[in-house]
Parts: C-alpha cells; structure tokens; sequence
C-alpha cells in the first residue's frame, strides 16, 4: 500500500503537519456533555423539568460549542460548525412533533386493537352497554369496521374520478399547451385550487348536489366528489413534475421513427415516467384518507355498514373519530368512546404509512431497469 | 430502398429568427455526404429539416422545397409522421427507450406504432436490424435485458438498428460519434459504410477525419456572426473539399486557420 510506503519513509514520531490546527476529537462530545449538566443546574435553580432542561443543554451547546471550534480552528470552521449544529437543532425539532404523536397514538389506540374492534360495528352499542364496560372497566364494545369499509370505499371513489382528470390535466400542460394562455390559465387554476380549504370542498359537492337531489342529501358519491376536488390539483402537480423530467432525447426518438404524437406520450413518456406518477397518486390518496371535514358535510355518519356510495349516509375513519369524541355514546360514561377514538385513529395513522410504503415500492417496480 | 434529396431554396426560422438561409444541394442516393461547419452555423438543424423534425420546437418552420424523389416533403397535406418513417434519424446522444429490453427497442418503430407483426416476423426484423447494425453477435444471448445496461457505443449501435427496423430510405445522423470512445468510433464508421449499400446517409460531424473517412460528398456550413444566418458556403466531392476547395472560408476551416 502506498500509504504505508509513506509512513515508514517518515519517522513514525512526527506529526503530519497538514492535520495541525484541528480539534481534537474528543472536543465536541466534552462541550455537549458540559452543556447538558450545566443545563441540568440551571433548570434546577428555575425548578427542574425535562423540557427546560433539554432547552438549556441545547441553547448553551449551540452557543458554545462553535465559540471552542472557533477559538481552536478559527472563523472559517466555526461558522460551518455553528451552521451545521443550528441544521441539526432545526431537524430534531421538526421531529418531536411527528414523533410525538406516533408515540401517543400507538400508546392510546393500541390498547382498543382487537378482532372484535376490526370487525364489528357500532351497531346496537347503546348507551347502556357502554355505562357498563365502563364501570367494569372491560376492552370497550364495538368496532370500527364501517369505518373502515366507508374510508376505502371514499378514497377509491375519489381516486377514480380524481386520477384521470388529473393525469390529462398534467399531459396537456406538459405535451401540448406549449405555455400557452389556456396552458397559464390552467396552472394558475390548479394552484389555486391546491389552496381551497378542505371544507369548501366539501360545501361545494354538498352544494352541487343538494342542488340536483335536494338538501341535505348525504352520500358515499358525493363525500368522493369533495375529495376529488381536493385530490385533482396534488395529481396534477406530482405527474407534471414527473412529465417534465423524461429527456426530449426520449420523444424526439419515438418522433423519429415516425411514431404519432400520442402514441409517443401514452407508450413511451407515461411509462418512463409511470414509477413518479403511481408514488405521487399514492401520496395524493394519503393526503385526503385524513379528511374531516369535507365528509362531515358530505358523507354523515352511519352506525352499521353501508357499501352503497350512491345511496344513504355512510361511516369514514374520521367522521368516526369525531363522532366517538364529540357526542360519546353514553355522555356519562365517555371511555369507551375515546378509546375507540385513538384506536381509530391508528388504524388511520397505518392506513397513511401503508400508502407511503406502497409508493415506495411502486416507485421501484416501475422504475426503468438498469441490469445487464 | 434508397432515395436521392433535391433542396431548393430552403429557409427556416425559428420564429422570427432566420436561422439557416437559402440551402440548394442535391444528395444522391446510395451515397453519404457528410455536413461540417463551426457550431451553430445551422448544419444541425438544416439537418432536422430533412424529415421534419425540427417543427418539434415550437415556433420553428421552414420555406422552400425539400423533394424526395421528387416528392415535396413540405407539400400541402404531407403528414410529418409519415415523411419520418421515410427518413429515420440517429441522434448524438445514444437514446435507448428505458423501459424496453433490447428487443423492444428494436422493434420500437413497429410496436410502438402499433402494427401486428408475428412471432416469426419480429425475430427475424429483430436478428436482420441487429446484424445490419453489428450489434448481434453482443447481445443475441440478452434480448431480453434493458437496453440501458449496453455501453454507449452498443447503445448507439441499437438505435441505429431501431431505426433500419422501420425501413427508411433516407438516414440522418446528428453527430452520431460524438458522445463515443474511438473504437466505438470506428465501429459506428464501418457500419456507416455498410449502410450506404441500403440507404442514403447524411451525416453531420464536428470531426474532419471521420468526414474524410466516410463520405463521398462534403458540405461545408459557414456563419458570418451571431445573429447573422447560416449558409451552405460549398459543397462538393470531399477530395475536392478537403484538398481543392474552391472557397478561402472552406480551406481556413479545413485546414484549422478558421476565424
């Protein structure tokens, strides 16, 4: 090895002089250990909790720690010390929330999981049944299954209606408006849209179609359309994007052997590019199964299962929660209703990672191979 | 087949911007003839005029006539997809559809068009464009395989087969060796010498050896300054061009005493 041809050409004793003026390795470490005990006896004197003590082991690491790099290895790697702690803190930061309520949710819903609670309605849990699991204190009666049910139903509706609008949408502004007024208008429009609160949305096909059926008419179909709304503007930004990146290399080679425009998009463009579209759809799916409102307005609320999207009220995940918080079946007894709430609620949190899994796996499937 | 190109008078614009101005040459068939000039004096895109590719840009069109055996390529009605499947085209960069095995790629001009062809029909168009291209003894034992796992020289050499799969008469090469090592240089070069049995072969190129090297008749492509068109300076045998031209601006260029 050349190194160690270069080693023995110098005596082993002397210092490399390029690596002279660094840090020693231990410096970083011994400056965060001393900021947490000295946060650890400030927060003592102000009376002692994790939280303050966490923020003063922070603050006084992110003030000291660049000042030793500084003194040591001058202004240049202090800043980029400074900077580098400040990006850490910021990501910690963004973390705890999210980590937070992973935390509570599995340690409130899990409990609730069962069988029974994944397969069974809240048909006949009366308030009397609940006033009595409660005052035993038993695994709360009843389920979610309706929810459930109505959730995937919804969100399939909303995906069919939504993803083809949204794809030609994408196809147009991408292949054929060539920024043109129309093609301006359009993307204004959609951005637009990606800012309509979700309850709107929800006004607006509870509004349509109060108007064709008369008021107040409630179901699966129409819950689907106020999704679609929300849905159509998140297709069409995550497919334009992936439109907009397959090389002209690619069309100009379809052009050239004298393959039609359309054909050239719909066997050569959509298949590059289907691996970002099926993963952006996936998560665009994972950004409405969450939505309260809009069905609040839109779907109601329903007891037992109803599979029929075009007719009757019908239950979701979380018109499910909402319902089980804010009018608990036995309003003396409230337990079991919360319970089954969070457990709810977690089925909603897997159901979000699940899409996100898919897409991942989507993206991979489809995405153009490089074996040999 | 194999078809001669007669241009007249031909302009062409992007927008308002004329771009390469009043191009007059007579290409014969079964021949290669070899564009060269600086960058941007319009060879490139003079080239694209000939199966209308250039009006993929937007804003861009072209005046004047382009026949094909006396068939004007921009006649009123003429449709640009069929003039393409008449001239096929081989880019600078090698572009392999991703998503296809190396027989798909082949057959591209076929499926993507959407004719049938049978099971036997496909592996022989599939083993002829391939042996036309040099390129079956590498991959028969791999047709299946994505056509990005090739180098870039047999990537380059699958998309010229891509294009002999649909039968043109005319192939236009945009600097076709550019983007590749020597040998596969060469490799390309050799091939181009087979095709002109087939097709006629327009070749632009950055290179005066490989124009040397491969073409019968040589155009040399000048510009005055930015801004200003490009113009077909002269054209002729590629002896005569390289050793006997009858313009100071082409033997400055030749001979590296340019600008």
């Amino acid at each position: 090895m050349s190194t160690n041809t270069l080693q023995s050409s110098t005596s082993p004793a002397r210092k490399n002089t390029l690596t002279s003026g660094q840090r020693p390795k231990w410096l970083v470490p011994v400056v965060m250990v001393g900021a947490v005990i000295v946060g650890a006896a400030l927060s003592a004197l102000l009376g002692f909790n994790i939280a303050l003590w966490a923020i003063f082991a922070a603050v006084i690491f992110l003030i000291a720690a660049p000042i030793a790099v500084t003194v040591i290895e001058g202004g240049r790697k202090g800043s980029d010390a400074a900077l580098t702690y400040v990006v850490y803190a910021a990501f910690i930061l963004a973390v705890i929330p999210l980590i937070s309520v992973i935390w509570t949710v599995l340690a409130r819903g899990l409990p609730t999981m069962s069988v029974e609670f994944l397969t069974e309605t809240m048909g006949g849990i009366t308030g009397m049944v609940d006033q009595r699991a409660a005052d035993s204190g038993e695994h709360p009666p009843g389920g979610a299954l309706q929810a459930v049910l109505g959730t995937v139903i919804v969100t399939f509706w909303a995906t069919l209606f939504s993803v083809p609008i949204g794809l030609l949408t994408a196809i147009y502004l991408v292949e054929y408006s060539n920024d043109n007024w129309l093609g301006k208008i359009i993307t204004f429009l959609v951005d637009v849209m990606t800012g309509v609160p979700s309850i709107v949305a929800g006004l607006f096909a509870s509004a349509l179609f109060g108007l064709m059926l008369g008021p107040n008419t409630r179901m699966g179909i129409i819950g689907a359309i106020a999704l679609t709304v929300l849905m159509i503007p998140t297709v069409v930004k995550a497919t334009e994007e992936m439109l907009k990146i397959v090389p002209n290399e690619l069309r100009e080679a379809s052009y050239a052997l004298g393959v039609r425009k359309w054909r050239t998009i719909l066997k050569v463009v959509i298949p590059t590019s289907i691996s970002g579209i099926a993963s952006g759809v996936t998560l665009a799916i994972a950004r409405v199964i969450g939505e309260t409102a809009p069905l609040l307005v839109t779907v109601g609320y329903f007891e037992r299962v109803n599979l029929n999207a075009f007719n009757d009220w019908m239950a979701t995940l979380p018109t499910f929660i909402y319902q089980q918080l804010m009018r608990p079946v036995a309003p003396t007894a409230p337990d079991p209703s919360t319970d089954r709430a969070w457990g709810a609620a977690l089925i909603l949190i897997v159901f979000v990672m699940l899409l996100n899994l898919i897409a991942r796996l989507i993206a991979r499937a489809f995405a153009p191979k490089t074996g040999r | 087949m194999s078809k001669r190109i007669d241009v007249e008078h031909l302009n062409v614009y992007y927008g308002d911007f004329l771009a390469v101005e009043d191009v007059n040459i007579n290409i014969e068939p079964r021949s290669v003839t070899a564009f060269i000039g600086p960058s941007g004096c319009g060879k490139s895109t003079f080239l694209r005029t000939l199966n209308r590719m250039h009006e993929v840009i937007p804003g861009a069109y072209a005046q004047g006539k382009v026949m094909l055996d006396g068939e004007d390529l921009y006649g009123r009605g003429v449709d640009p997809v069929t003039v393409r499947s008449m001239v096929g085209m081989v880019f600078q960069r090698p572009n392999p559809f991703p998503t296809m095995s190396i027989r798909d790629n082949v057959l591209a001009g076929v499926k993507l068009n959407n004719k049938k062809i049978s099971k036997s029909d496909s592996d022989a168009l599939v083993e002829s464009s391939l042996k036309g291209a040099n390129l079956w003894n590498e991959v028969k034992d791999r047709l299946d395989k994505p056509g990005s796992g090739l180098s870039g020289g047999q990537q380059q050499r699958l998309c010229i087969a891509r294009t002999m799969a649909v039968k043109p008469d005319v192939v236009l090469m945009d600097e076709p060796c550019s983007a590749l090592d020597p040998i596969s240089t060469i490799a390309i070069e050799d091939l181009i010498h087979e095709l002109k049995e087939q097709f006629t072969v327009v070749i632009v190129t950055h290179n005066m050896q490989q124009a040397q090297r491969v073409a019968d008749k040589t155009a040399f492509f000048n510009i005055e300054g930015t801004g200003k068109p490009g113009k077909l300076v002269e054209y002729d045998d590629t002896a005569t061009i390289f050793q006997n031209p009858r313009e100071k601006a082409t033997e400055d260029y030749v001979s590296g005493r340019f600008g």
